[in-house]
């Protein structure tokens, strides 16, 4: 049985055909990518994979449970966690606060017991500090940690993003568009920081990327859509030199 | 955590002391009339609080307190009441078992109060929170309306139009205060826990609080529930503080009153609600004379009922155009806050002279 399989997923919006017939395997410590140009259904699988959309035909399955149909906080539980496109920190607490909240949904705690701050409370939330300083020091954000999210820079959001996913306990993280708005140097840490938290965590990683360098540098394989329709899968070497990628990126020329 | 946390909890204690010394002197030496002032101003507090936990904290505006503390005055006035005097008061149709023939002391009522709200607040947030935006405050206003009138047609059970009457007026600062300082004392706690953290996420953006797994309805149920509890209570207390209620009591005015507290205050912030009910309840009273006719030299205004609405209302709009985040913003009152402010002054003092 695959660690992560999607098999004949369609989603609809209307007439649309956002997605057609998409098709994927993972294997565990994988980092897979999906690209393809604007528009072309990535933001799409990945929100029929995080619960966002239910999709109109097909199946998801993850370590052994079907997933679609299921809501997006269920799958998050279960070992999913995503980023956004747009970066979507909560943008009034505090870079500590973005990621303790992660561990918010494996709190055992009823509420009572947290407002008279019992001692497993207390003891759970020293774990959720604890935790959250860990990710932030391998994330590099420590110094950080008390600052408002929102006065970070581009690129430190997108970290904050990714730790705030990491302290989920994911065991596949999806990654959309992580390198969007960094600057070379920000990218190249970036590869860094991806392959080192998948070999810390035992992650499995899928990625949607434009920047072409990062994504040919980190994945191992990767797959290409464009009106929603698989065109191309392959190792970076191979999806370089397809035909059809380049017609679909430079239009036919 | 905070260094300063026994400190600050030490001050705390000393600070509910004091006031408790002060309202003993006031309920001792102060008119009836700013006594009852004094009790509106418990009572609001405790109601605007728990209100802002669901609009505030939360971010779902809703519109429903009126419709809680309607249910938590008519469950604990039915329970103080005698079967004698319910016998008398039902006079168009007799009351049912078992009502007729129960009578519980005054707290079990408040609790009973408390407790009923709250059922009913989480079998409302079933239906209200499958919407949200704007389509949740018409759906909680409609709530509003609905018990209202259910109020008024349950002839053998609220005694519809007539209301209840001549309820033992147990309702004094001791129960108001306390439960003020109950309500703030869960609801600021709760916030600063992680489900608070999580409820503030919802508001925040909930798309993004279901990505770390939090279960955005479930936190919702956990703020209007306990909303629903606080309001309840806050109803009883109300209605043995007046001692007579009707459907009329219960009318979206109310939600009005503690929604322009709520926003004076700051959304979200609890610190903020408190200042504003107080700010609002004594305010109200203060502007009662704009509702007097008025005689300024040769210029007689005749008296208009219902101005002080249009004087809160403009200061409504006032706010959401020149201040929307209102006194407190989404901060919070803290002690380390206050001993910087008076180790500056001292610094400034010693430094002049
Ligand atoms: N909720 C929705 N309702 C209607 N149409 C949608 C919805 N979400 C996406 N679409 C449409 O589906 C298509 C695919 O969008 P998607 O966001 O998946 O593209 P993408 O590959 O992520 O593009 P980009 O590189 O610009 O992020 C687009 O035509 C988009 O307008
Ligand atoms: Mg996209």
């Amino acid at each position: 049985m695959d660690f992560f399989a999607a098999k004949n997923l369609t989603m609809k919006f209307g007439g649309l055909v956002a997605v057609n017939d998409f098709n994927i395997t993972l294997k565990r410590g994988e980092i897979v990518g999906l690209i393809g140009p604007n528009g072309a259904g990535k933001t799409t699988v990945f929100n029929m994979v995080a619960g966002y959309y239910e999709p109109t035909e097909g199946t998801i399955t993850f370590s052994k449970n079907i997933i679609n149909g299921k809501k997006a906080n269920e799958i998050t539980k279960l070992g999913i966690a995503r980023t956004f496109q747009n970066i979507r920190l909560f943008t009034e607490l505090s870079v500590i606060e973005n990621v303790m909240i992660a561990y918010h949904c494996r709190v055992k705690s009823t509420f009572l017991g947290a407002v008279l701050r019992f001692p497993l409370y207390r003891r759970e939330e020293k774990m959720m500090h604890e935790g959250a300083m860990n990710i932030l020091e391998e994330v590099g954000l420590a110094s950080l940690a008390k600052e408002r999210s929102d006065s970070l820079p581009y690129g430190q959001q997108r970290r904050l993003e990714i730790a705030r996913a990491l302290a989920t306990g994911p065991e596949l993280l999806l990654l959309d568009e992580p390198a969007a708005g960094m600057n070379p140097q920000e990218t190249q840490d970036l590869v860094d920081l991806v392959i080192r938290i998948r070999d810390n965590h035992g992650l499995t990683v899928f990625l949607i990327e434009h920047d072409m360098k990062f994504v040919m540098q980190i994945c191992e394989r990767m797959k290409v859509i464009d009106y929603g329709t698989t065109i191309a899968e392959g190792t970076p070497e191979e999806i370089q030199n397809n035909e059809r990628v380049i017609k679909a990126y430079l239009g036919e020329a | 955590m905070d260094v300063h946390h026994r400190r600050n909890q030490i001050l705390s204690i000393l600070a509910i002391g004091l006031g408790f010394v002060l309202l003993y002197l006031a309920q001792k030496y102060l008119t009836s009339y700013q006594v009852r002032i004094l009790n509106n101003c418990g009572l609001f507090i405790t109601l605007a609080v728990s209100y802002n936990l669901i609009n505030g904290v939360t971010g779902q505006f809703s519109l429903e307190p009126n419709a809680f503390v309607a249910i938590g005055a008519y469950t604990s006035a039915l329970l103080t009441l005698s079967p004698a005097e319910k016998a008398m008061s039902f006079i168009i149709e007799p009351i049912i078992w078992p009502l007729s023939v129960i009578q519980t002391p005054f707290i079990i009522s408040l609790l009973a109060a408390g407790i009923v709200t709250a059922i009913f607040g989480f079998l409302m947030g079933f239906a209200v929170f499958r919407v949200r935006g704007d389509y949740l405050a018409i759906v909680t206003l409609g709530f509003g309306e609905v018990v209202r009138v259910v109020a008024n047609n349950t002839q053998t059970i609220t005694n519809g139009p007539l209301g209840l009457k001549a309820l033992a007026p147990y309702t004094n600062v001791w129960w108001t205060w306390g439960l003020a300082l109950i309500t703030v004392f869960y609801v600021s706690r709760l916030v600063r826990t992680s489900y608070g953290m999580a409820m503030k996420a919802v508001k925040y953006d909930e798309a993004a609080a279901e990505a770390v797994g939090i279960n955005a309805f479930r936190h919702k149920m956990l703020a209007f529930t306990s909303s629903a509890f606080f309001e309840g209570i806050g109803g009883g207390l109300l209605a043995h503080l007046i001692t007579t209620i009707s459907p009329t009591l219960f009318t979206f005015f109310l939600t009005f009153n503690l929604l322009i507290m709520i926003v004076v205050g700051g959304l979200g912030s609890t610190t903020g609600a408190i200042i504003a009910a107080i700010l609002v309840t004594w305010g109200g009273e203060f502007l009662r004379f704009v509702e007097e006719p008025i005689n300024i030299f040769f210029i007689h205004i005749p008296a208009v009922p219902g101005m002080r609405m249009v004087i809160f209302s403009l200061l409504l709009v006032l706010m959401m155009i020149f201040a929307r985040h209102g006194i407190m913003g989404t901060r919070e009152f803290s002690w380390n806050w206050v001993v910087d402010r008076m180790n500056g002054l001292k610094f400034l003092l010693r430094n002049r002279g």
